[in-house]
């Protein structure tokens, strides 16, 4: 049996609900995933911190106050600063086409539109982290 | 450096790694244990258990920042339900315990209870003995919300915290009688809701039907109650915590409980590892023929268990 997938959802910014972030992590549960829901409101400190803690495999950014190049760079600079490196980094929301590759060049590994379904979502996380 | 020692110099990256590793039943995480096994027994195991929705995280989230004013760091292990169907689990009680985030005396770990059915993991107490060798003074253990985790509860933590809330209907039936029977400490949480005070007074009527001859210098379960959402009460509630971790060390049941569970755990194992060596050595075809002759009814149970011992 492969190692059980934990993913870390978190919902960075202040903008105020997170309806998108439970959709995805419940369809990552129902994959079989074991998700570590962190709710509203979270600092990047603290999605660093808790990813450390919960040991996941890949963390799920939901923004959808268009802070993205703000918010994602500091989440990548503080999980490579806490020497978590290959935790693979994914984000939902609204991101312009411009920014898409320069959050890719730094290293998120997947953005998914509003419109991205979550089987995209789902597969593209499996296939990222390394689960067939 | 190996696993175990960066956990004992206080490294949290190889904690989190290692919890990981109990959790898999990695052989990597069997040879940490070894090592750190010397350097636990010191941490107060403390569960949280109740039905779902009554509080049970948010008032982790207050004992853990209430013991942090008292200088005592705090490891946190949140137990949440793996889908029976899909082996997934969304483990939500982060959510409640934001304000614990940056600070570095507090560790906080979800955990997916992963089929197990008694309110806790398979692993919990392994994970719980990682905190413990990792130095935290006092660990906090939330159960699932469901199922039955009263035995698996009171077999791990020294104090057991059961939470009520008022208006979840017929309160002394909500509270099953093996929850009764566990508690520590009953907290009638919510306590900002009206029916609070007569949930409460049900309760003590209960216990005191129950533990009515407990002058014999036995615990009496207290019953307090809390709003856990802004503190009110806990500071009770942690003296009771206090005076429930002074009772069982005056009486000894701290070191008889600990008797207890390390012979259930020594049984345990050595019935696991005595019937895996014994399939081995008769091999599995042996087996499933007694069950095919078991089944025809040319042999009995009793008989293949019999012949099975001496092969
Ligand atoms: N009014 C009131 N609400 C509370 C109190 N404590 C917790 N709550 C609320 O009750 C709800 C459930 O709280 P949780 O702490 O998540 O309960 P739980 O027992 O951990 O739930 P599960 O882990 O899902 O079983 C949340 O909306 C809390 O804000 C309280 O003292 N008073
Ligand atoms: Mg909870």
């Amino acid at each position: 049996m492969s190692k059980r997938l934990r993913i870390l959802v978190a919902k960075p910014g202040l903008d105020g609900h997170d309806r998108g972030a439970k959709v995805v992590a419940r369809a990552l549960r129902d994959a079989g995933m074991e998700v570590i829901y962190t709710g509203l409101r979270q600092t990047p400190e603290m999605i660093v911190e808790a990813a450390l803690q919960e040991d996941v495999d890949g963390v799920g950014l939901s923004i959808l106050s268009g802070a993205h190049m703000t918010l994602v760079p500091r989440v990548l600079q503080g999980l490579r600063d806490a020497g978590l490196d290959r935790v693979g980094v994914f984000v939902g929301g609204i991101v312009p086409d411009e920014d898409v590759p320069v959050l890719k060049e730094q290293g998120v590994a997947a953005i998914f539109g509003p419109g991205a379904s979550t089987d995209v979502i789902v597969e593209t996380v499996r296939q990222v982290l390394g689960e067939a | 450096m190996e696993l175990a020692e960066q956990v004992l110099a206080g490294n949290r990256r190889a904690l989190a790694r290692l919890i990981s590793f109990v959790e898999d039943d990695d052989l990597a995480a069997r040879d940490a244990l070894a090592l750190l096994y010397p350097h636990t027994g010191r941490a107060h195991v403390v569960g949280v258990t109740g039905a779902p929705g009554t509080g049970k995280s948010t008032l982790v989230n207050v004992l853990a920042k209430t013991l942090r004013g008292r200088d005592l760091t705090v490891g946190v292990v949140a137990v949440d339900p793996t889908s029976p169907f899909t082996g997934g689990a969304l483990l939500g009680d982060r959510v409640r315990m934001r304000d614990l985030a940056g600070d570095p005396g507090v560790f906080i770990r979800s955990m997916a209870s992963r089929g197990s059915l008694g309110g806790l993991a398979l692993a919990t107490g392994a994970v719980v003995q990682v905190l413990d060798a990792a130095g935290f003074d006092v660990v906090l253990v939330e159960t699932v919300g469901v199922g039955q985790a009263e035995v698996d509860i009171a077999r791990t933590a020294h104090t057991t915290i059961v939470i009520e809330a008022p208006g979840l209907g017929d309160e002394v039936q909500a509270l099953k009688a093996g929850l009764m029977e566990i508690a520590d400490i009953l907290v009638v949480n919510k306590a900002d809701r009206p029916e609070a005070a007569r949930t409460a007074r049900a309760l003590e009527v209960t216990l005191g039907l129950g533990w009515g001859h407990a002058d014999n210098g036995a615990w009496r379960p207290l019953v307090l109650k809390t709003v856990a959402l802004d503190g009110t009460g806990v500071p009770e509630l942690m003296d009771a915590l206090f005076s429930h971790r002074a009772y069982l060390q005056e009486s000894g049941l701290l070191r008889q409980r600990e008797r207890e569970r390390v012979r259930g755990d020594l049984m345990h194992l050595l019935e696991r590892d005595l019937v895996a060596r014994l399939i081995a050595r008769v091999g599995e075809p042996a087996l499933d023929d007694w069950v095919r002759r078991i089944v025809e009814r040319e042999a009995d149970l009793y008989a293949a268990v019999q012949a099975l011992l001496e092969a």
